[in-house]
């Protein structure tokens, strides 16, 4: 399907490439020579038994790791040991599978932070309130309206994110993490322990994002039925080895696949 | 139903996001300050205005800086009347040196002082964090401490060590009355309360709670822990040290090095906890409470009628005091802050129950 055409939207070239990528902490291998890539504007979905190393993956990709062995291209450039910073700045954002939102801030201010790599005035001018810091903040502000219209959640705009039940924190975990219009997004787990409506209204919001922004999209989730509803390819993880790459389908028929979800020794 | 916010609904997002964004809140803070400004000298007595309410004003100032650090971006430091001296002994040498300077410009400058020594000590939270970092900040104590004490230039080379300030002129304006000296600080109070509120309304305001709240999600959003860390380090050693500025000038005249040791560090700290981390209304609070609380005390036995030697009446007033700090930590772990929170939000459904 690569190149193709997938339910009448265009999936272009690859953005993000990854060969050979080993990483150990101490003894243990998290990934073991997994090379993959992502195109633009699809919805790649990483799945694999507990443990397997998908974490890890988006970790490398956002430079939270630091692979010991393989390289990662982006846009077209390789990249030498980013960090977190340059891959925000590069347009990389991400939700996290324990929902790490900022735990004593409003919905408001937390998804407000998205857009901290976007504000520039000065220390000074916030201080003081200076027309321009002001004007800043509106702007800002505007476009977190958007992103709060967009997920349904603008009756918690002011409530601390403490307050609310997982299935909205997942949701402004998404929110914080569109604040940055990112071109390209790792959603780890997003729909981890929601219940069934849940998990649609999820589903929806990721298929419109990756319909109405053209986002590319990595994804973790366990779920299958999900991953083979939404996503365009699947790469399949065990040990930290890549044990399947290919469309839903192929990968749904993969023996090695069936194995490592059956627990079939090997 | 006086405290509501129903029915004023913002049509613009300006609106939304004033400093007080319900009416109520606003009239009350014209009425407190109209009192402050206003009202107030007429009201208390030059003791009150000496022995609580100045004191409290300047304490309010440097538990402000300290709440900037510690409550909004979750640094530890023990450390910081450290930053005080630095402010104090800047604002004598400049006052010292450089008479002409006019003494809000020395305000300035001794902050300015103090910030730059408070980043230099914050360095290491860019590496460690906690009980390690707190042990780094005590050696800001330890080495300001001993500076003061050692380096006689300093102090001018004053035999006693003890340095003493002349009466500050403002613009051809002796501030050298109780009231003068309170309406002087309550203006340099206000304002810089209203910059801190403006700070963390902002988006350097959220850097900081996010590290606070979690770091590593910071980062992922693209904010720097260097940035985030130092300028909290930087502006809130600014603010202590332009109290410390005040606290020398204003409420002692003439300090030792001891002024500012680790028993102020320890207080501030105590006064956030009480107060409310996290709270820029807390840190008046913290203040109010630390420096009204031992007078209380003090007085209780005397109104009561009880006969108490002053050895017993100061023995019961810091068991008291300790009693007091730990039943706040267990009951109100947030502070008074977060008590009056709750008192809003009973007024706002009063006088219904839910
Ligand atoms: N920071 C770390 N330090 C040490 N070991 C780690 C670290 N992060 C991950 N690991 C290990 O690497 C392996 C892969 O972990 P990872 O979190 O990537 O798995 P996962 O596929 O996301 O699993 P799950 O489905 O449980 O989320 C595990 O054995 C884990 O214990
Ligand atoms: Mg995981």
């Amino acid at each position: 399907m690569g190149g193709g055409l997938s339910n009448g939207k265009s999936i272009g070239d690859v953005v993000l490439d990854l060969q050979d990528i080993s990483l150990a902490f101490g003894g243990v291998r998290a990934l073991q020579g997994v090379t993959f890539d992502v195109r633009e504007h699809e919805i790649r979905a990483i799945i694999g038994p507990n443990g397997a190393g998908k974490s890890s993956m988006l970790n490398v990709i956002n430079g939270v790791y630091h692979p010991q062995q393989g390289t990662v291209s982006y846009l077209g450039a390789k990249r030498h040991d980013v960090n977190t910073h340059e891959a925000a700045v590069q347009g990389i954002a991400r939700t996290f599978q324990n929902i790490a939102l900022f735990k004593g801030m409003s919905v408001l201010d937390n998804i407000m932070t998205g857009r901290n790599l976007r504000m520039k005035s000065g220390l000074l001018a916030q201080a003081f309130r200076l027309p321009s810091a002001e004007r800043e903040e509106l702007q800002h502000r505007e476009a977190v309206e958007q992103v709060i219209d967009f997920l349904e959640i603008q009756a918690y705009r002011k409530t601390p994110v403490g307050r609310l039940p997982y299935g909205l924190q997942k949701r402004v975990d998404l929110a914080r993490a569109l604040a940055m219009e990112p071109k390209l997004l790792l959603l780890d787990e997003p729909m981890a322990g929601m219940n069934v409506e849940e998990k649609q209204d999820m589903c929806r919001f990721i298929l419109d994002v990756n319909d109405q922004f053209g986002t590319t999209i990595v994804l973790i989730e366990h779920d299958m039925g999900v991953v083979m509803d939404i996503s365009d390819r699947v790469i399949v993880l065990d040990y930290g080895r890549k044990i399947g790459d290919g469309t839903p389908e192929q990968v749904r028929g993969n023996q090695a696949v069936i194995d490592a979800y059956l627990g079939v020794s090997h | 139903m006086l405290y509501r916010e129903n029915g004023q609904f913002k049509t613009s997002y300006r609106a939304d996001q004033q400093m007080l964004p319900i009416l109520q809140d606003r009239m009350f803070m014209g009425l407190l300050l109209a009192f402050v400004f206003v009202g107030a000298p007429f009201v208390f007595s030059d003791y009150f205005f000496l022995s609580i309410l100045i004191p409290f004003l300047i304490l309010s100032l440097a538990a402000l800086g300290l709440n900037l650090l510690v409550g909004y971006c979750g640094q530890i430091s023990i450390g910081h009347a450290a930053f005080m001296s630095v402010g104090a002994y800047a604002a004598y040498n400049l006052v010292l040196r450089v008479p002409q300077l006019n003494f809000l410009v020395v305000l300035v400058l001794a902050g300015l002082i103090a910030a730059l020594v408070g980043l230099l000590f914050g360095i290491p939270s860019l590496r460690i964090r906690g009980l390690y970092l707190a042990v780094a900040t005590l050696a800001a104590q330890f080495f300001m401490d001993w500076t003061f004490a050692r380096v006689k230039w300093f102090t001018n080379y004053a035999s006693s060590g003890s340095v003493s300030t002349a009466t500050i002129d403002l613009f051809g304006f002796p501030i050298n009355s109780p009231v003068r000296k309170y309406l002087f600080l309550a203006a340099v109070v206000t304002v810089f309360a209203v910059l801190a509120k403006n700070l963390v309304r902002s988006h350097l305001g959220r850097a900081w709670m996010a590290m606070r709240d979690m770091d590593v999600a910071a980062e992922v959003i693209g904010i720097r822990p260097v940035y985030a860390k130092l300028t909290a380090f930087g502006v809130s050693s600014f603010y202590v040290g332009v109290a410390g500025a005040l606290w020398g000038f204003v409420h002692l005249g003439s300090w030792e090095p001891l002024a500012f040791n680790i028993t102020l560090s320890l207080n501030l700290l105590f006064m956030i906890i009480i107060g409310g981390m996290g709270s820029i209304l807390g840190s008046f609070f913290g203040a109010f409470f630390i420096v009204a609380l031992p007078i209380l005390l003090n007085r209780a036995p005397d109104w009561l009628g009880i006969d108490m030697s002053t050895a017993m009446v100061s023995h019961l007033e810091s068991m008291i005091f300790g009693a007091l700090i730990i039943f706040f930590l267990i009951v109100e772990p947030q502070g008074l802050a977060r008590l009056w929170a709750i008192g809003k939000e009973k007024l706002r459904l009063w006088p219904f129950p839910h």
